[in-house]
């Protein structure tokens, strides 16, 4: 709490205000994804979610987080165990480009798939010869999750990572630790929350991509649409309820990865990465 | 001879890297690089070379047809705009949420990450549902005469709502590790409450509403899923870049939707580019 | 600089040799952080590594860590080449200077941790591990703080329980960084008691880095005194606070007054007064090096050189005698507050330096 000068006055006003912009603005849609969820009942928002299109998108959004995340998580930790334990040129570099997914519209990140996979693809012709689809297949939604989740885990790794220091690492070898058993033994432990809090995220993400997946995907119903293309399917067909009863899910999946995300900067704020500490 | 091992395979003989005595540098590295190589450098180059499959001339015609130029304007319009407007409204919250003490603040300050956590697509027909002419919101504003979807301003709207954890995350711990003494000081020198704010307090947080004017506008320059569905999509009027690229790629013009998207992802590196060197530059005058 | 090996002035002939270092180099970039050092270290010897920051001390202790290579040079350590081997095989005891405990490990994990990690047949069974653990506790008075983790420790407890890990795998050599350097005075003065008393009980050869020339005057058995990446001078704690070889060594290990004289066969001139020239000084101009309160005072008509005195302050222990010699302000001190007769402010005195060291000019 800033011990700072504060204005007596203007206290209620300045709390009316920021409780009504938060409220109108994301508050309120939260609450409007539950409420036209449940705007007919019980039973019309539980139906929708017992189809079998649903039913396959569920299971399809959890098999491309299942395959993304951990790739994306190993990275996360070769990258920062490179890059904050070894002293070398142009890593400022390496560290621009493992950001750039963030920086990357996500429907570009679907494109450059198609640009790869698709029909008219660079490898499009060797891949129809060979049978293989990508593209309007699981393969390609994961490629694409990948990419736009590629930097989660690394961002809160390599400045913690780098924040630490190579010191406990540097006693262990001494102690006549091999580079494994120092790994596990010592750099994991000190790390584990901020991987924990950066698989979070980029699950968070992972879940609930849309513009790269829908590149990517061709939607076609039942087969190669996640969770969150299901719902823009039922939505353009003007199934709402079943939209939004979907969307639910989602918005149940963003609230727990908020409290959990909550929860870890609460209780471990000492082991994120600084920027993360409030 | 083991320690040249123990430090990884041997380097190119410039020496650009220092040696060490942990392990795994190599291993870790090349790991790093490959996967990076794969998914990242990969469909970047086919990125960046497939729109010069129509020639010079092909690709200034595809970037200067009016409909392309409209939702790139909208676009970086709309963000830009968006991403201004999140900076007071940032502040505002960041402030009240680091200076005062009130039931439930916690609470309220976990919320501001939801844009963050909330897939986009939920929050695209959520909001959609608020803002059309039918909606909590809409409908009030659209008896006062004012549309507040399907048309740029749902745009703005869903932008402004994307990036507004962006700045308040990038302000708090500014104003957390702000020295009250110097706040203080003002005070004794005579200036009002005001003034405090306007030459002592805004100063110093200039560089980081800088940035997280910065990296809303990154964030919704390239936005699709919150935008989508409020957008109205209409050519020329409410179409935004993002579908521009869906579209064309739907036409098997994949050169075309290269290039609108290697155009987007310069324009965006540009402007952040700009916006760095503004950093530096206030950065340096603070120092001196 | 020449300095002499061990071997030619080991009195106690038959003490093993047990750290040999020999002409060691290395350079970050294009700065010489060690340049040609060779010196050796006698089995169970306890040996400061002195110097400013700069000097290489840190950088040769971590070159016989094993956490630095060096250019050039050969260590060997009982007859066997050091740098050969990797660092975990070295079996050297490293204190860092921040301690680097883990974390995330109670005491005794921390202490058992160079025994945990041993593969197979080396490894002690898990009730040995822990009797070693206990020991070690309690030959760094921590006993009772087997649970505890590193946050939750003082100072001076963190780096007892860095002491005790390290000891833990029976090293035959300890290397110590810095080890008091971020404690407080109190705590400090405790500790380096107590090191030496350990010392003596555990009988490892150590070799400990400091810039705190009182704590290596304090500890060590020798002292090698670094600047620039250079050895200037090795030797007891006596020898090279009595006899230091360079202007650089007698500025480094307490204050220093300094005037310009003449050697003239076996005289010393300086000014007006004469004094013997202390054995081996150079002839000819010199540099007169004295401790300020390594000084007689007399009143004006007697021996000495003239002076004025300028002020005097009782500081505490001492009196500060600030003097006009020879166009030159001195601060001269006396231990004790009584001052000697004459000395008051705006008076002529004469000083003598007692045991002034001179070096060529």
């Amino acid at each position: 709490m800033s011990p700072a000068v504060r204005l007596p006055g203007l206290a209620p006003l300045f709390l009316a205000l920021t409780v009504a912009v938060l409220g109108v603005l994301i508050v309120l849609p939260l609450g409007v994804v539950f409420q036209q969820a449940l705007s007919q009942g019980l039973g019309a928002y539980l139906e929708p979610l017992k189809e079998p299109d649903a039913l396959a998108a569920i299971r399809l959004t959890l098999l491309v987080a299942a395959i993304s995340v951990p790739l994306n998580a190993v990275f996360g930790v070769a990258a920062a165990w490179a890059i904050a334990k070894f002293e070398f040129k142009g890593k400022s570099l390496l560290v621009t480009f493992i950001d750039l997914p963030f920086s990357m519209s996500p429907v570009v990140s679907g494109l450059v798939w198609v640009l790869l996979f698709g029909a008219q693809g660079w490898f499009g012709e060797w891949l129809r010869e060979h049978d293989i689809k990508i593209i309007f297949a699981t393969s390609g939604l994961v490629l694409a999750t990948v990419l736009v989740t590629l930097p989660f885990v690394a961002r809160e790794l390599i400045p913690l990572m780098q924040d630490q220091g190579s010191d406990e690492e540097a006693a262990a070898l001494t102690l006549g630790a091999g580079g494994w058993t120092t790994f596990w033994r010592v750099t994991l432990p000190n790390i584990r929350w901020a991987l924990l809090y950066g698989v979070l995220l980029c699950n968070a993400r992972a879940m609930g991509e849309f513009g790269a997946v829908s590149v990517v995907s061709g939607s076609v119903r039942g087969l190669t649409t996640t969770l969150p293309l299901h719902v823009e399917v039922l939505y353009n067909d003007y199934e709402f309820v079943g939209a939004f009863a979907a969307a639910s899910i989602l918005a149940g999946l963003g609230l727990v990865t908020l409290v959990l995300k909550t929860i870890l900067e609460w209780r471990h704020s000492g082991e994120l990465s600084a920027r993360r500490r409030h | 001879m083991t320690i040249a091992a123990v430090a990884g395979p041997p380097k190119v003989r410039r020496r650009w890297k220092q040696p060490s005595i942990l392990p795994g540098f190599g291993l870790a590295m090349g790991w790093t690089l490959t996967y990076l190589g794969l998914l990242l450098v990969l469909p970047l180059a086919a990125l960046i070379l497939r729109p010069w499959e129509l020639g010079l001339d092909g690709v200034w015609a595809t970037l200067t047809e009016p409909r392309v130029l409209s939702a790139l304007r909208l676009s970086f319009g709309a963000a830009a705009a968006a991403a201004l407007a999140n900076v007071p409204l940032g502040l505002l919250v960041a402030w009240t949420l680091t200076r005062y003490e009130f039931p439930g603040r916690r609470v309220l300050d976990a919320f501001v990450d939801l844009p963050f956590a909330l897939p986009t697509a939920v929050a695209g027909i959520a909001l959609t549902a608020i803002y059309a002419p039918t909606g909590t919101l809409g409908e009030p504003l659209a008896a006062l005469g004012i549309r507040t979807a399907y048309n740029p301003i749902g745009v703005f709207i869903a932008l402004v709502f994307i990036g507004l954890p962006f700045v308040v995350r990038t302000v708090q711990p500014v104003l957390e590790d702000m020295d009250a003494e110097v706040e203080e000081a003002a005070l004794t020198l005579g200036a009002t409450h005001l003034q405090r704010f306007w030459r002592v307090v805004l100063p110093g947080l200039a560089p980081a509403l800088l940035s997280g004017f910065s990296l809303a506008f990154a964030r919704a320059v390239g936005e699709y899923g919150s935008v989508i569905f409020i957008a109205g999509n209409m050519p020329l009027k409410s179409e935004i870049a993002p579908l521009l690229i869906v579209i064309k790629l739907e036409q098997y013009d994949y050169a075309g939707a290269a290039a609108v998207g290697l155009a987007m992802l310069v324009i965006s590196f540009g402007a952040l580019l700009a916006v760095n060197a503004l950093q530096v530059f206030l950065a340096r005058r603070g120092r001196a | 600089m020449n300095f002499r090996p061990v071997d030619d002035t080991d009195r106690a002939a038959g003490q093993a040799l047990a750290l040999d270092i020999r002409g060691v180099s290395k350079a970050f970039g294009r700065f010489p952080a060690l340049s040609d050092v060779s010196l050796q270290a006698r089995d169970k010897e306890f040996l400061a590594l002195l110097g400013p920051s700069g000097s290489g001390k840190t950088t040769l202790l971590r070159v016989l860590a094993g956490l630095e290579k060096p250019d050039a040079g050969e260590v060997r350590f009982g007859g066997e080449d050091f740098l050969a081997l990797p660092v975990r095989k070295r079996r050297v005891g490293m204190v860092f200077q921040h301690y680097a405990l883990f974390r995330h490990m109670t005491v005794a994990q921390n202490i058992a941790f160079g025994l945990t990690v041993r593969k197979g047949s080396e490894r002690p069974p898990k009730a040995e591990i822990a009797e070693r653990v206990r020991q070690l506790l309690s030959l760094v008075q921590l006993e009772g703080l087997e649970k505890r983790y590193p946050s939750q420790l003082s100072g001076g407890q963190r780096q007892r329980v860095a002491l005790a890990r390290a000891l833990a795998i029976e090293p035959r050599l300890l290397l110590l960084d810095e080890p008091f350097g971020a404690l407080d005075a109190q705590v400090r003065r405790e500790l380096r008691r107590w090191l030496r008393e350990l010392h003596e009980r555990t009988g490892v050869t150590t070799v400990f880095v400091t810039h705190d020339q009182e704590e290596a005057l304090d500890l060590a058995d020798r002292v090698a005194i670094l600047k620039d990446g250079q050895l200037v001078q090795l030797g007891t704690p006596n020898e090279v606070y009595e006899h230091p070889a360079n202007p650089f060594v007698f500025d480094f290990l307490g204050a220093a007054c300094r005037m310009a004289g003449v050697v003239a066969g076996e005289r010393l001139r300086i000014g007006s007064w004469e004094t013997a020239a202390p054995a081996g000084a150079p002839q000819g101009a010199v540099e007169v090096f004295f401790r300020p309160d390594e000084v007689a005072f007399a009143p004006a008509d007697g021996p000495g050189l003239l002076a004025e005195v300028r002020a005097v302050a009782a500081r505490g222990p001492d009196v500060r005698i600030e003097c006009q010699v020879q166009g030159q302000l001195l601060e001269l001190q006396t231990h004790g507050s009584i001052l000697p007769p004459g000395v008051t402010a705006g008076q002529p005195v004469r000083i003598q330096p007692l045991r002034p060291q001179v070096y060529s000019a």
